[in-house]
């Protein structure tokens, strides 16, 4: 029996954003250890032994369980709306990552354009709250969410582009298998820069420390959450994740091979996922060792600095390919 | 008279033209409801401010009127509940100063001891608490945050050790100090400063070699040295500002004068600066703690027998000022005496008070961002600010 494709495909669907879901919520109680660990604490333990198994689902439950506040100044269908909006792309991103070969939503051709595409669209969610919510600290935050997303895209998408144009290909899975003889990670200079320029835009683009001004809640409170409460900061909470852990997926498929490791290929989803969490540590580690920078130095960093520097790096990579033609590693 | 008269709000003229009130506190994480600043803001930029305190005003002045001599010293540490050992000093050597009464050179030592660490403890929480403005309670600056504290932890241990409190000591009296050194104690502190020491390099390491602090701290919220002197800041502030000015040395009390130390100044009077002298203030503090402790003279700790009832102290009819410097800067008490248990009148002059009052000076022109960082490094503890 053959189901109709389109069922296929919401079939497949549901079971990835389920699991995407659980992995999310343990992915923050990865990083509450790992913080810990760096501040010589001990993080969550005692709900769920060992070690605080079961504290995502208890920060879950408990955000479903609270009151859920309106505020009566707000613009009530912008502020009720925005959490949705900002989580849909942020959860869209995983339709076109493979997790291994033929397994995966879909494999579009133009993976990677789809992927940076829908993950800018997040800015809208988040004007959106920062705007309905009526607050001062929620505007200046979505004022500076505007600034900064857009003056780190553009690094964010060139970045990504240097594994695009090495492997000729915008598919996800053919830049993957592009890289069996050598990682782009590894690839002599271009590589590395890449990489580099693609973390401090990753730590740009997810509005992580030391670019979290959006939050910012020595100055903003919360930013332009800080008037939600309830199930929707939990949806900006899953949203925001969801968009690191899928950023980290994306590096990890451009540049660390993907599902490429030794073993069996039937390893391959596991292979990915360690890369992704390795991504996904990196970015943590350089949130909790450093101190958040000033909205103009962020945008002088961008446009004075990254910017620049990942189009030149575009351009060497576009030189590299022409003189010794395109596919391979 | 209207509020509109009294309150008088410098601005400076800014090339936008729409601008925004915001209230950064009472309700805010880095004013934590004890401090309200109104910010006029033009897009990002803070043009003019106001501030208005009072928050955690608790009557100390006459608080110290209705209580005797006796009692008031366990009360006088709770103006600047950061660094109760050299508010509850302040007073205490006021007391003297008016009734003219001896300190044992033990005492002496003792105090000098206490008060140093306590300036320890005191900076490790300036600089945990305000890195954690600059960098996010979900930040690096939390990691910075949970050091200092940490190493302020271990002072707090030994000063339960020493007073069996970890707050709010009530260690000095009148005369000289309560309490005088268990055994074993100036070993254990040895060993506290010789840790703290190591673990002052790493944050040195960790901040100073990281160029996000060095440009959210250089060259913002400069204090030059006219407005310094002007205002009448004290502390590290007037020292980050190039002028040479600490009460140890400029007039010294409780034998600090028998101590080689040197006093941090830096010129450049920006938030960098005030950082700088503050940890060099932490060597010279544990420098200053290894000699007090090599040199501890034998002998009584008190030049008046122990406390048993609240009257027992008196003072002849008088006036008297005395300052010491505290981890904030001036703290000083001056003190009226009728010749009865209690002051007849008591006045502080709160080191943080002083030196909040130059905010209006550093703050507009700069960004949001900017603004706690600037409150951060002028280190404002509030209760010694409304007392």
């Amino acid at each position: 029996m053959t189901l109709p494709p389109a069922l296929m495909h919401a079939i497949e669907a549901f079971i990835v954003l389920n699991v995407l879901l659980v992995l999310v919520a343990y992915v923050t109680l990865l990083e509450r250890k790992f913080a810990a660990r760096m501040q010589s604490r001990i993080g969550p333990y005692y709900v769920g032994r060992p070690h605080g198994w079961l504290q995502p689902i208890a920060d879950a439950l408990k955000l479903m369980m609270k009151e859920d506040i309106v505020p009566t100044a707000s613009d009530r269908a912008v502020y009720n709306l925005a959490p949705i909006v900002f989580l849909i792309p942020c959860l869209l991103i995983f339709a076109t990552i493979p997790f291994a070969p033929q397994l995966g939503v879909a494999d579009l051709n133009i993976g990677v354009l789809f992927f940076l595409a829908v993950s800018s669209l997040e800015i809208v969610g988040l004007f959106m709250g920062g705007w309905g919510s009526n607050n001062k600290y929620a505007l200046l935050s979505a004022m500076r969410a505007v600034n900064q997303i857009i003056s780190y895209d553009l690094p964010f998408i060139f970045a990504a582009l240097v594994p695009v144009v090495l492997a000729g290909s915008m598919q996800m899975s053919a830049i993957v298998t592009a890289q069996q003889g050598l990682w782009y990670v590894g690839y002599p200079v271009i590589g590395q820069l890449a990489f580099i320029a693609f973390l401090i835009a990753t730590l740009a683009a997810e509005n992580r420390v030391p670019f979290d001004i959006l939050e910012a809640e020595s100055e903003l409170v919360a930013g332009f959450r800080v008037e939600y409460s309830g199930m929707k900061f939990a949806l900006i909470q899953l949203g925001e994740y969801a968009h690191m852990l899928g950023t980290s997926f994306l590096g990890a498929l451009l540049f660390l091979g993907g599902w490429l490791g030794p073993g069996p290929a039937a390893l391959g989803p596991l292979w990915l996922l360690l890369k992704t969490l390795v991504i996904f540590l990196l970015v943590t580690w350089v949130r909790w060792s450093f101190v958040r920078i000033r909205v103009d130095q962020i945008l002088g960093i961008s446009w004075k600095i990254l910017l620049p520097a990942t189009l030149v790096l575009l351009l060497a990579t576009g030189l590299v390919v022409a003189t010794r033609g395109a596919g391979g590693g | 008279m209207p509020e509109t008269q009294t309150r008088q709000v410098v601005e400076i003229g800014y090339g936008g033209n729409e601008r925004l009130m915001m209230n950064m506190g009472p309700q805010h994480p880095s004013s934590h409801g004890v401090f309200r600043m109104i910010l006029t803001l033009e897009g990002e930029t803070v043009v003019a401010v106001d501030a208005v305190i009072g928050y955690l005003h608790r009557c100390h002045e006459k608080l110290g009127e209705s209580l005797t001599y006796v009692q008031y010293p366990s009360i006088a540490s709770k103006t600047d509940y950061v660094a109760a050992m050299t508010a509850e000093l302040a007073y205490v050597s006021t007391v003297e100063k008016v009734g003219k009464i001896e300190v044992p050179r033990r005492a002496q030592y003792l105090r000098v001891i206490v008060a140093e660490l306590q300036r320890i403890a005191s900076h490790c929480l300036w600089l945990g608490t305000w890195c954690l403005d600059m960098g996010g309670a979900l930040g690096g600056g939390a990691t910075v945050f949970l050091y200092c504290i940490r190493e302020r932890e271990m002072i707090l241990d030994r000063f339960e050790e020493l007073t069996g409190a970890r707050l709010l000591y009530g260690f000095h009296q009148t005369g000289g100090t309560r309490y005088d050194v268990p055994p074993g104690w100036d070993k254990k502190v040895r060993e506290t400063v010789d840790f703290i020491e190591q673990r002052l390099d790493e944050y040195e390491a960790m901040l100073e070699d990281n160029t996000f602090f060095r440009v959210r701290t250089q060259g913002v919220g400069v204090i030059s040295r006219e407005v310094a002197e002007s205002v009448g800041v004290s502390g590290p502030l007037i020292r980050g500002s190039g002028v040479s000015y600490d009460i140890r040395r400029a007039e010294p009390y409780s034998s600090y004068g028998d101590f080689d130390f040197v006093v941090p100044v830096e010129t450049a009077g920006d938030c960098y600066a005030r950082y700088r002298v503050r940890m060099v203030e932490f060597r010279q503090s544990i420098r200053i703690i290894r000699q007090a402790l090599d040199g501890l003279p034998e002998g009584p700790i008190s030049s008046r027998p122990g406390v048993k009832s609240v009257a027992q102290v008196r003072v002849p009819k008088g006036e008297g000022y005395t300052r010491v410097e505290g981890a904030r800067g001036e703290i000083g008490c001056y003190l009226v005496s009728d010749g009865g248990p209690k002051p007849y009148r008591l006045k502080w002059r709160g080191a943080s008070f002083s030196n909040l009052a130059v905010l209006p000076y550093i703050v507009p022109g700069h960004k949001v961002a900017d603004v706690v960082a600037i409150m951060g490094s002028v280190d404002p503890v509030f209760g010694e600010v409304d007392r």
